[in-house]
């Protein structure tokens, strides 16, 4: 039963985190908008309870046919090069985890996004909007065809370029798996200069990386980039027993 | 350039360690991890890929009982954040939630999603929802009515989270564990006050009344 009384003991799942070394950390002081944005105390560590290993059930009514397929728009194609970006997610424990919302949005072929914010002059296109949605399938798996995003200029420091890439927004099945983040594409010679991608750590950069993959490259219509997600995953118990302490 | 196939690079400074070198000192014991995908900020465009035409409703709308939660985002100068999102995610007036990863079971609350989100392109978020229950922490206590927020911005590399508790709820707040965990002189950072409508929560992202943001 739910209710608002103390009740007996619950067992609760306990999500992992990340190494400390191994998260990108919430300021980054070469990124220069995270100066007065990102908090300066150290955060308070929060025990999971009810509100933590739960989250929102959000799935196949949030998205249509047409969300996983963004060439396609006011009955035109978009201009670029069609790609098919796919991949599973995981939690950290290695299963998929199906039935979740995946969010995208990004740039044109041409590195200009559909916002009133995105002055810079390279064109809009008219058959682009920039924005998919995909629910994993019972093995974990997503996929959406795209184009391929340009770079574009920003005023982070002099000569800034961010290297090509797609915003993700991902729900697991609770709080501590809620991810936000970016995709980007194997070789990018951006990689060196962008303060939003070298705020990864090192060893856990090439994470964000999709890789080319000419096994899903369609012939005579689309590359392929496969990049697969990772979530929190909960600490392992190997044997669950019951009360005569018996392995179930 | 040709390549002479009897060049054999000399060996490299650290010799091949075949993976089950480390045999009985941890081989097949540690716990299978999966590399986590890292964070990166949601950036400046977020509206493109996160607008929700029903994003705002966490109870439906004219819910009986229900409430707006409204509150601005600051930053270290003072200024109004017009580009952040903020997400809730809460249990129902009963305490239950509409998850089947609640061990008690889902929930099901009349009207009641449980989760919003909402820009603050206004100058401010607002959503719309019911006041949680009280819940048990799982370990024979009871937590304070709280709302769990996720707020993403240009400028932070990754979600910061914060709760929102209630200042009408000074009975339930003073048994609360979590807000026990909190310096006394910040815990007010962390309470909604109530309004017409509902309830304030402004976040402030930095400065002397900078928001306690947790670590989930």
């Amino acid at each position: 039963m739910t209710g608002t009384t103390s009740g007996s003991r619950l067992h609760l799942p306990r999500y992992l985190r990340e190494d400390e070394s191994l998260r990108t950390p919430v300021g980054y002081a070469a990124y220069k908008s995270t100066g007065l944005r990102a908090p300066l105390r150290a955060p308070v560590d929060l025990p999971q309870r009810l509100t933590e290993v739960t989250g929102p059930v959000l799935g196949e009514d949030r998205v249509t046919a047409q969300d996983a397929d963004l060439t396609w728009r006011n009955g035109g194609e978009a201009v670029g090069q069609r790609i098919l970006v796919f991949g599973r997610v995981l939690d950290s424990g290695g299963r998929p985890v199906p039935d979740a919302l995946v969010e995208v949005w990004q740039a044109n072929a041409a590195g200009r996004y559909r916002h009133v914010v995105d002055n810079w002059p390279a064109p809009l296109d008219p058959h682009f909007d920039g924005l998919g949605r995909v629910v994993t399938d019972s093995l974990g798996r997503y996929e959406f065809l795209t184009i391929k995003p340009g770079a574009y200029p920003w005023g982070n420091h002099h000569n800034a370029w961010r290297p090509a890439h797609i915003h993700f927004s991902l729900f697991g099945r609770a709080f501590p798996q809620r991810l936000v983040t970016q995709m980007y594409f194997p070789g990018d010679p951006l990689f060196g200069q962008d303060p939003i991608y070298n705020a990864i750590p090192d060893a856990a950069r090439h994470r964000a990386v999709s890789q080319y993959s000419l096994e899903r490259t369609q012939d005579n219509w689309a590359l392929a980039y496969q990049w697969d997600i990772v979530l929190r995953g909960t600490e392992q118990t190997p044997f669950e027993t019951d009360d005569d302490g018996d392995v179930a | 350039m040709s390549l002479n196939p009897l060049d054999v690079p000399p060996d490299p400074n650290t010799p091949f360690q075949p993976r089950s070198g480390q045999r009985g000192t941890g081989f097949l014991t540690e716990p299978f991890q999966l590399g986590l995908t890292p964070s990166a900020t949601v950036g400046p465009y977020l509206a493109i890929g996160l607008t929700w035409p029903d994003g705002v409703w966490a109870a439906a709308e004219g819910t009986p009982g229900g409430c707006w939660i409204r509150g601005r985002v600051v930053d270290g100068a003072g200024a109004v954040v017009p580009d952040a999102m903020v997400e809730t995610w809460q249990a129902d007036p009963d305490g239950g939630f509409p998850s089947p990863e609640d061990p008690r079971g889902a929930a099901s609350y009349p009207g009641f999603r449980g989760y919003a989100r909402a820009q603050t392109s206004t100058g401010e978020f607002a959503i719309f929802t019911l006041k949680p229950g009280r819940l048990p922490d799982g370990e024979g206590g009871l937590q304070a009515p709280h709302i769990d927020v996720s707020l993403f911005a240009r400028g932070l590399l990754d979600r910061v989270v914060t709760r929102i508790y209630f200042a009408d709820e000074a009975d339930a707040n003073a048994e609360d564990a979590v807000l026990q965990t909190v310096p006394a002189d910040r815990r007010g950072t962390l309470l909604a006050t109530p309004t017409a409508d509902g309830y304030r929560f402004d976040i402030d992202l930095q400065g002397d009344r900078e928001t306690v943001f947790f670590a989930v």
